[in-house]
């Protein structure tokens, strides 16, 4: 199984390169790539469903200089399926959105990053050993660099580039500490679980917040999320798809393989996991419903997802830290499953995106409105997306939700002391989430595809060709199938409790009933609920008569732009959270009785970046200023502080 | 057979709780009132009418009234009414019960907007706002059930461990009933945030999402809002009466109970104005607080 699965990454990470053979300013490249992608994603689904049937594990180290080591088993296979299944559909979809002919700047750059960054991703999961890891983490890195800036003309994508560059290097190098520090502990960098006696109380916390600050940026872990929204919104719609769904759950990957490899898990670390998650969630979902742009809502909720993971591992590192496998196991299978279920309708929601903004050529919502009447196939897809992406039964995003509802209410009883009222708190800030998310998701599908346009933006949409229908329709079959068949997907999400001897997928039995249940039910609901519309809409068919418009109450000309805009409807809730969602007005003053034509503009900008990281940015480089003498600019005195360097450590060895 | 009463009582029942709340009413200002099967001859009269369908509108905006009254049945299925176990029951269906109504409000929301019209757009942001709010007071208050009785399913959240809570713990289980009291008030539109029988669209929030829904559709509305009502209704009388006799007597007891609780709503109504809108967040934060309280009582004792 290893073999294919490195197969399957190392086909990834060519396809894109090898599509450059192909004659340019042709759709055969784009089509090259995207069944290259598919093929290896096939393979790689393979071996990564087949290890988490067998439960198996493989390693295998090649005889190169730097020995590179690779493993496969069931934690990384759980971590590999979304890598194999949305950089594929994201490349199928590419085809049709992002094809030489409609953007020949960028298009085959694209493809060569897309086919790395999947390679990469791949290859973290697989890799044995901190130096294979940290390679393909810095391929992975850059690769999304260059996707991110495919429009580098626009000024606003260079600068959401720039602070993705500077973020994930700060990563990359606490990440480097991290493997150091446990280098010189143990004596050796195999990504293994850590001997007991190498571990003081001190290197434990140094290792949490390493791991942290390394893992927590690419994960996007509020504070430490600020480069994630530009980003997101920034690169291409498909692009997007594959950083929110796949690239951020690496990091997710990391946090757990951490965990994997500590002896003992201390408690204090599910306190902190909690409450980084209680915070990512509060923050990420209450930014997200503020926004106005659409693809920044979808890249802020992502945050929002996270936090929910985190959670999740919260729970996962109580039950390892007190010896209650029903609480870690529900916790893992809730983190694995969530992982799935958010690399199924982000993407999909991106997706949705990408067909809106190639149609209507704006991400600004309180432009859009009405495209159901224009894009009836993609707006029913996007009604998939946000009833799944708000939780709500019969789709999948409940499933993952109830498990670690479930975990944490099993917590208010099970966990010791102190902890259960703590556990009850966290599953009200995940109720509240739930609130705040219909809110931002009810916003974003009713601004965009219900009521009547807002401008002319839309004007001439339609819905897209079947290449770019094709992924969207398959990822929403997907949230439907796993929503109807929840037991089906916890048994495969469980198993990647399979990598931890003191877990037992059975454990989370108590679960198995309820998951069976919620199945009936939710495909009841959809069957009832389908059978109702169907009546009402047939009650509702009137031979020979025109259809009326809305009733406004007697108003008699009401125009598109009377209706509740996005920025309306979320208004009473930015108001309360005004300390957190600082919003940017531009408009003019209304002088005199007849005021000149004015312009108003509303954009929820992050406080975490405006106020708190540039500013210290700002004053960290003001500070650097004074060793500006240092750097003279002959590269004699640079080689002369490399030699006192070196005499340095040779002094200190 | 129990389940055969349970959805007779969770079909047929719902209207009548709409007759006694508007007799009350009456009765307070003086008036003879609606007779109390009104709200039947009301569903019955709507059913058999045609529909308009404005042409701004998708099928969002018939799935709209569809969705919501699957997800209340559904919903109704979980909780045990007036017998010990409900028809439907596993360990975290109160998750699944929370999330059902949320589905609902999904629809209801999404279809208002689906008119286009401004008047329903401001219900709509109403009511998704206050969700906000009510939520975590509602998961606060089913909270402190879990931890009173030990148990994570509906139907374990009453019984002989809530008698033992009122002896107990009094006040703190007092400050949940008043807490999930306001919830209910909240969530089922109901005076003194949103009033039912207002034609001033602009203080509305329930009614004015459902303007240009008519016929059949705006049927299915009104009999939710019903079923809702007598499901909000189920959870505060079985908080005050957690153990039943028994039997068919048990029922008697219940659906006696869920008069006495609407009859309670109607002097509220008769009792109190509408608060000014800007108020109803406060309101809604203090309801989570209170639910809060008695979650902290809950853990103390």
């Amino acid at each position: 199984m290893l073999r294919l699965a490195l197969f399957a990454v190392g086909l990834m990470a060519l396809s894109g390169i090898a599509s450059l053979a192909l004659p340019r300013g042709r759709r055969a490249g784009d089509w090259f790539f995207a069944a290259l992608m598919l093929l290896a994603s096939g393979a790689g689904l393979v071996a990564a469903l087949g290890t988490l049937e067998s439960g198996a594990s493989e390693e295998l180290t090649l005889a190169f200089a730097l020995a590179p080591g690779f493993r496969i088993d069931p934690l990384a296979a759980a971590f590999l399926v979304p890598v194999c299944v949305i950089p594929a559909l994201a490349a199928l979809y590419g085809t049709g959105y992002w094809s030489e002919a409609q953007e020949p700047r960028s298009a085959r750059r694209v493809r060569v990053f897309l086919g790395l960054l999947a390679g990469a991703m791949g290859t973290v999961v697989l890799s044995r050993d901190a130096v294979t890891l940290l390679y393909a983490w810095e391929t992975m890195a850059l690769a999304t660099f260059f996707l991110v800036v495919a429009r580098d003309e626009e000024p606003e994508v260079r600068r959401a580039g720039w602070i993705y560059f500077v973020a994930t290097h700060v990563g990359t190098l606490a990440l480097l500490a991290l493997f150091a520090l446990l280098r010189v502990r143990t004596g050796g960098h195999e990504l293994a679980r850590l001997d007991p006696a190498a571990l003081t109380p001190g290197t434990t916390t140094a290792v949490l917040v390493l791991a942290l600050l390394g893992f927590g940026l690419k994960a996007g872990i509020v504070p430490l999320h600020v480069w994630l929204p530009g980003a997101h919104a920034n690169a291409p719609s498909h692009v997007s798809a594959v950083l929110s769904g796949v690239l951020l759950k690496i990091g997710v990957y990391g946090l757990v393989r951490v965990l994997w490899m500590m002896p003992a898990v201390p408690r204090s670390w599910a306190a902190v996991l909690f409450g980084l998650g209680s915070v990512t969630c509060v923050f990420g979902i209450a930014l997200a419903a503020a926004q106005d742009d659409y693809k920044r809502l979808l890249a802020y909720s992502s945050i929002e997802n996270i936090g929910v993971i985190l959670l999740a591992l919260g729970l996962f590192a109580l039950g390892l830290a007190d010896g209650e496998p029903a609480l870690a196991s529900l916790g893992l299978a809730a983190a694995v499953l969530h992982v799935w279920n958010h690399a199924l309708f982000k993407p999909l929601l991106f997706l949705v995106a990408g067909s809106v903004l190639h149609a209507t050529e704006t991400r600004s919502l309180s432009r859009l409105g009405g495209l159901a009447q224009k894009m009836p196939r993609v707006a029913t897809l996007a009604a998939l997306g946000s009833l799944a992406i708000c939780a709500l039964p019969p789709l999948n995003g409940f499933v993952s939700e109830w498990l670690l509802y479930s975990g944490l209410l099993r917590g208010t009883l099970l966990a010791p002391g102190a902890w259960r009222g703590g556990l009850a708190a966290v599953a009200v800030v995940l109720a509240a989430t739930g609130a705040l998310a219909l809110l931002a998701f009810v916003k974003l599908f009713a601004s965009l595809f219900l009521g009547e346009p807002r401008s002319e933006a839309g004007a001439r949409a339609h819905d897209p060709r079947w290449s770019m229908l094709g992924p969207m329709a398959l990822l929403a079959l997907l949230c439907l199938a796993v929503g109807s068949a929840p037991l089906a997907a916890f048994g495969l999400a469980s198993r990647a409790a399979r990598s931890f001897a003191a877990l037992d997928p059975v454990a989370a039995g108590g679960a198995l009933a309820g998951l069976a249940r919620i199945g009936v039910v939710s495909a009841a609901l959809l069957v009832v609920a389908a059978l109702g519309t169907a009546w009402l809409a047939r009650r509702a068919r009137v031979e020979g008569r025109a259809r009326p418009g809305t009733w406004d109450c007697g108003f008699a000309r009401p125009s598109a732009r009377m209706q509740y805009g996005p920025a309306s409807l979320v208004q009473t809730f930015t108001g309360l959270f005004a300390w957190l969602i600082v919003p940017l007005r531009e408009e003019a003053p209304v002088v005199g009785p007849f005021p000149p034509p004015a312009r108003h503009a509303l954009a929820a900008p992050d406080v975490v970046l405006d106020r708190g990281v540039l500013p210290a940015l700002r004053g960290a480089a003001r500070a650097a200023m004074r060793l500006r003498p240092l750097q003279t600019g002959a590269i004699q005195v640079y080689v002369l502080y490399i030699l006192f360097a070196l005499l340095g450590l040779l002094l200190v060895r | 057979m129990a389940t055969l009463v349970h959805l007779l009582v969770l079909l047929a029942f719902p209207p009548l709780l709409q007759g006694v709340i508007v007799k009350t009413k009456a009765r307070f200002a003086g008036r003879v009132g609606a007779p109390l099967f009104q709200s039947y001859f009301d569903l019955f009269k709507l059913v058999r009418k045609d529909m308009v369908v404005s042409r701004t509108t998708t099928w969002i905006f018939l799935a709209g009234p569809a969705v919501s009254l699957a997800a209340l049945l559904a919903a109704g299925l979980l909780l045990p009414l007036g017998a010990t176990t409900a028809p439907l029951h596993f360990e975290g269906d109160l998750i699944l019960f929370a999330y059902l109504l949320a589905l609902g409000r999904f629809f209801t929301v999404a279809a208002a907007l689906d008119t286009g019209s401004a008047f329903e757009g401001m219900g709509a942001a109403r009511e998704i706002t206050y969700a906000c709010l009510s939520e975590p007071a509602l998961f606060l208050g089913l909270l402190t059930l879990v931890r009173l009785t030990g148990s994570f399913e509906m139907s374990g959240l009453f019984g002989a461990p809530v008698v033992a809570g009122w002896s107990a713990l009094g006040p703190g289980l007092v400050l949940v009933w008043v807490g999930l009291f306001v919830v209910a008030l909240v969530e089922n539109c109901r005076i003194p945030f949103d009033d039912p029988n207002t034609h001033l669209e602009l203080t509305m929030i329930h009614e004015v999402m459902v303007l240009d829904h008519s016929g059949p559709a705006l049927a299915a509305i009104f009999y939710g809002a019903s079923i809702k009502l007598v499901l909000f209704g189920s959870l505060l009388v079985r908080l005050v009466v957690p153990v039943l006799p028994g039997g068919i007597a048990s029922w008697g007891v219940f659906l006696a109970a869920l008069l006495v609780f609407a009859v309670l709503v109607g002097v509220v109504e008769s009792v109190m104005a509408r608060l000014r809108l800007s108020y109803v967040p406060n309101l809604l934060i203090g309801a989570a607080l209170s639910t809060g309280f008695g979650l902290v009582f809950v853990f103390l004792v």
